[in-house]
Formats: structure tokens, sequence, C-alpha cells
């Protein structure tokens, strides 16, 4: 196996992910797509892990996945208070800090 | 390694087919099962790069737990269960070009680099292994993350608490 073909992969998971963060709008998609970004990177760190044969790696690739399950909880706290405040998750809605 | 390759572009497949479904589909809990496809992909590139503690992982905490979390905050947030048409922002042709350049740029750059690079045989990595190197070299992360994980699930109950 090449190097190249799981960077490659990485890559494409991180492109539909941020095409995902800027197209939708619904708060809960986004952090869905924030999913797929953080997958990518993790598909990196364990490839480049196996390639320098470095356990390093593979203990990032942990500290990223806990990292992750913390932000998607504080995300999504975030989410319902905005829509306990607002009756929506439409992001292209909140605009109250635009000048 | 002809097998590994088959069974990497397999799921390679899979895995891009169902990224592409989470951030086109127009149903939110669809997104979130395509989702866990895409996820169980990930976990499967993992066992095949020989980190087997890892895979095992991203099933425990991605599909056990921040999917479940994802479809609270699906069922919470009172989207609809079934289509929806309001779920993208309106522009579609900005976010298309971004990625499309960012990939095409990424794409390069990697192929330029790592040409010829091959993975070395047989590296299987066990838990054993993790845990030595968590438990002497990286301690202090490994206390950060706990201190870390503490704090946000305090703030995720604060931030959501009723007033």
């Amino acid at each position: 196996m090449y190097l190249v073909q799981f960077l490659l992969l990485s890559s494409v998971l991180f492109c539909i992910g941020i095409y995902g963060v800027l197209a939708r709008k619904n708060g809960v998609m986004v952090l869905m797509s924030i999913e797929l970004i953080l997958n990518a990177v993790n598909i990196n760190f364990v490839a480049f892990g196996t390639m320098t044969n470095n356990i390093a790696g593979e203990v990032f690739a942990l500290f990223v996945i806990a990292i992750a399950a913390a932000e998607v909880g504080v995300g999504l706290a975030i989410v319902l208070l905005i829509f306990r405040n607002k009756r929506s998750i439409d992001l292209s809605t909140i605009d109250s800090m635009k000048g | 390694m002809v097998a590994q390759n088959i069974f990497f572009g397999i799921m390679a497949f899979v895995m891009i087919c169902s990224a592409l479904k989470v951030v086109t589909t127009t149903n939110v809990v669809h997104a979130a099962l395509w989702l866990v496809v895409l996820l169980a992909g990930v976990a499967g590139q993992f066992l095949l790069l020989g980190a087997e503690f890892i895979g095992v992982t991203q099933i425990l905490v991605y599909i056990g737990a921040v999917v479940v979390l994802l479809l609270f905050g699906v069922m919470l947030t009172k989207a609809s269960i079934g289509e929806e048409t309001d779920l993208d922002m309106p522009n579609k042709v900005l976010p298309t070009v971004i990625a499309t350049l960012m990939f095409g740029v990424m794409s390069y750059a990697l192929i330029d680099t790592f040409r010829d690079t091959e993975l070395p045989r047989e590296t299987v990595t066990n838990a054993a292994d993790v845990s030595d190197s968590i438990f002497s070299d990286y301690i202090v992360p490994f206390e950060a993350v706990s201190v870390l994980l503490l704090a946000a699930l305090i703030g995720a109950v604060v931030i959501a608490r009723k007033e």
C-alpha cells in the first residue's frame, strides 16, 4: 500500500467537509461536517504514524477523538441555546453581531 | 498486498459516496445515518493501517456516542423527520469552487511529495503499545485532555440548562 492513497482519501473527505460547513445552514448539519473534517485529520495522523513506524501518530489521533467528543458536546449545547432563543437553528439568521 | 488494495478501494468508494450524501441529503436524520457509514469506513481504514486500538475507539466513541448526541440534537431542535427544503445556503457555487480548488492544490502537493512512499508491512500496533506511549511520553497531554473533557462536560450542562 502506498501512503499517498490514504492521504488522498483524507483530503477528499476534508474538502467534502469544508463544502458542508460552507453550504449548510442547519446548525446540526454544520457540526456533522466538522466531524467529517476531524476524521480526515485522524486518517492522516494514523497514516503518517504507520509510515514512520511511530506510535505518536495514533496517540494524537486518540487525543483528536477525545477533543472531537468534547467539541460536539459543547457545540450541540450552543445550538440548543440558539434554538431556544430564536426558535430556529438557521445559521443565516444569526447575524446580530453583524455591523 | 493486492487484497488490501482492493479492500481499500471498496471502502474508499463507500466512504466518499456516504460523505457526499452527508453534505447533500435533504433529510437531517438520513445525514446522521450516512455519517455512521462514513465513520465505520474510517474505522476500517484504521484497521487496514494496523491501528487496531484507534479503530475500536473510533467505533465506540463516534458511532456509539457522537452520532447519538447528534441525533439528540436533531430531535431537540425539532427538525422534521422527513424531507426539508431549507437546509442549504442559497449560494452553493462558491463552496463548491472553494472545496474543489482546495482539493486540487492539496492533491497536487501530496502526489508530488509522496508519490513513491510505500507503507511498511506488518506494523500492527495494539492497545499495549498505545498505552505504553500515553502513560510514559504523553502523560501531561493525557491529563490535560481529561481536564478538558471535564470542563467541556460542565460547560455543556451550564450552557444548555434552563434558567
